[in-house]
């Protein structure tokens, strides 16, 4: 049996924000399912009271003083920007027409 | 003078220090060569000659106004494309930043010059650094100076490859999975993971944090040790750096290379025993053992059991976090945006953005990393994938009460041909089979040519306890004292 469907794969690709294709949705559904059957055998050890690890170093809380240091001009900041304006990220409409109206 | 682009990094800094050559003499002679021969490796992404030959400028000024500077001033080194660089493009590899020249240095990059060695340029790489060939690169696979019709390793094969081509004596690359030291065994060249938080990931284009580590790339190991040095220590700007110095490495690697590892204990890990891997590997491979037991170590096999899992835990956790990490790129703030014709919404433009920026490979992680992360799937997949890591952790921390560190073949097969990979994404994510436990538990990794399968070249790999990189570099120099070093055929 197949890990994942066709129709799963469209989901991800939306929730991803991914406009996939058709051909590519034929092609990935494949594919992911090969790569989840493979990754699925980390299900055979025997972990349930192993805790889980996120990170090898152990994290904690990085503070410093709260000071000014240098960063970057608003120009710097926008300077790889696809659309600015009034030193602000301009972007495409957020709210639906009828909403917005 | 005698080519200079044929030394090491350590010969080229004498030079410079002793005056007998230019910093702009050295930048010129590599950037000839890249330009003579990058047409048939393309081991460049961006050549950046003005800067390039601007800072050697520099480094010959302040060293005639009698400047002290430091152990690898003027030395020439490419960069991979995964780090930022103030002004000069930035791609990852990818169409979704192209053109994009970011307004910051990387901690790393900022080192470099710090150091006084001469960024050439940017190498290619496998997408946002995921792949073991270059050929998931937007712009082109780079190839194997060994044999240019065979893969480079990856994701940094354009750093492997500008070293085994000549066109740089040193190099940066990043590894999350391999992504160091399988470029540098597949291309006969020295390559080392540093412990993760030994060197900072700020500017570092994220993949997979919690992975993610950038390191040296050489032609010898001693030069891969000073390259460290330079580049590695405590950054603020990374909270998961570690405040700790760096090992003397550079000392360790002159104490190997006396070629003297009496005392030393090295453990075979059982389950790299030979499944997988090529035989010409494992003999080669062997026979690079017999060679660290003349030289004084002792060698004995140790049971590492959830290393077999490393690969499927690991295929979870990066693809998991680079769904998340790469959710920046929505043609916002920077880079690619597609489609908006004044009509569309933020959410349409995004999509068609992705759809448009992304290769097939990201793509791929992409999702792969919302599944294992979506409710349902959670506990199954990503949090059974971290309890994996707990014991792979486990399994090295055993290990190293018994032995100084542990050994292996870098890759389980030499260098492959073009395409011969790429149908199968799963077939490529094995080349990464003895590569990631190391990067799971976060210790420091090198992988050293130790000899020749079929004419390509095959690479040895030291694991070393977290923050004991020292011990690695000691090994590694030890064996390349006695092998010698690998010159592929002219190109």
């Amino acid at each position: 049996m197949a890990a994942i469907s066709r129709e799963e794969v469209a989901h991800l690709a939306r929730l991803s924000r991914l406009a996939v294709t058709e051909e590519e949705l034929d092609t990935f559904a494949g594919q992911l399912d090969v790569i989840l059957q493979a990754v699925a055998q980390v299900g055979e050890v025997a972990a349930a009271d192993i805790p889980p690890t996120s990170h090898s170093v152990p994290l904690t809380n990085v503070l410093r003083e709260d000071v000014v240091t240098p960063c970057l001009t608003p120009e710097e900041a926008l300077s790889g920007a696809p659309d600015a304006e009034e030193q602000r990220f301009r972007v495409p409409r957020i709210l639906d027409e009828d909403v917005a109206s | 003078m005698t080519d200079v682009t044929a030394m090491t990094a350590t010969q080229i800094a004498g030079l410079v220090a002793t005056g007998a050559a230019s910093a702009v003499e050295v930048t010129q002679a590599h950037l000839d060569r890249i330009a003579a021969v990058d047409g048939r490796v393309n081991a460049f992404l961006h050549v950046d000659t003005e800067g390039a030959l601007a800072a050697a400028r520099d480094i010959d000024a302040r060293r005639a106004a009698g400047e002290e500077l430091g152990p690898l001033a003027g030395v020439p080194v490419a960069v991979k494309d995964v780090l930022t660089t103030k002004g000069v493009p930035t791609t990852v590899g990818s169409k979704i930043l192209e053109g994009w020249r970011p307004p910051y240095d990387s901690t790393i990059v900022e080192r470099l010059r710090a150091a006084g060695t001469v960024m050439l340029g940017k190498t290619n790489m496998d997408e946002f650094a995921m792949g073991s060939s270059t050929e998931y690169s937007a712009y082109g696979p780079s190839r194997n100076p060994w044999d240019t019709d065979r893969i480079p390793g990856g994701s940094g094969g354009g750093s492997a490859a500008a070293l085994a081509a000549y066109e740089a004596p040193l190099a940066i690359g990043s590894d999350t999975g391999g992504s160091i030291r399988q470029p540098g065994a597949v291309t006969g060249t020295v390559g080392a993971k540093p412990t993760y938080g030994g060197t900072s990931r700020y500017g570092l284009v994220a993949f997979s944090s919690s992975l993610d580590t950038p390191g040296p790339c050489a032609r010898t190991v001693l030069d891969a040790a000073l390259l460290h040095a330079a580049i590695g220590g405590h950054d603020p700007r990374d909270s998961t750096s570690i405040p700790a110095p760096v090992p003397d490495v550079v000392a360790a690697a002159k104490l190997g290379a006396t070629g003297d590892l009496s005392g030393v204990r090295l453990g075979i890990v059982t389950e790299f025993g030979g499944e997988g891997a090529e035989p010409g590997v494992m003999a080669t491979f062997r026979e690079a053992v017999d060679t660290l037991t003349k030289l004084g170590a002792e060698i004995v096999e140790i049971s590492c059991p959830h290393f077999r899992y490393a690969l499927p835990a690991y295929y979870l956790i990066a693809p998991s976090e680079c769904s998340s990490n790469l959710a920046r790129f929505d043609g916002v703030r920077f880079g690619l945006r597609t489609g908006d014709d004044g009509n569309r919404s933020l959410e349409e433009v995004m999509s068609l953005t992705r759809e448009a920026g992304f290769g097939p490979e990201v793509k791929r992680r992409i999702m792969l990393g919302t599944y294992a992360l979506s409710s349902g799937y959670y506990d199954a997949y990503y949090g059974q994938a971290q309890k994996v890591r707990t014991l792979i952790t486990r399994d090295f921390t055993a290990a190293f009460e018994r032995v100084d560190a542990l050994i292996s073949p870098t890759t389980p097969f030499v260098a492959f041909p073009l395409g011969a990979r790429t149908s199968d994404p799963y077939q490529m994510y094995l080349a990464d089979l003895f590569t990631i436990p190391s990067n799971l538990y976060g210790g420091p990794g090198i992988s050293v040519p130790c000899g020749l399968s079929e004419g390509l070249p095959v690479g040895l790999q030291v694991m070393a306890p977290t923050m004991a990189d020292d011990r690695m570099y000691r090994v590694a120099a030890a064996l390349e004292s006695a092998v010698g070093t690998f010159t592929p055929p002219a190109l």
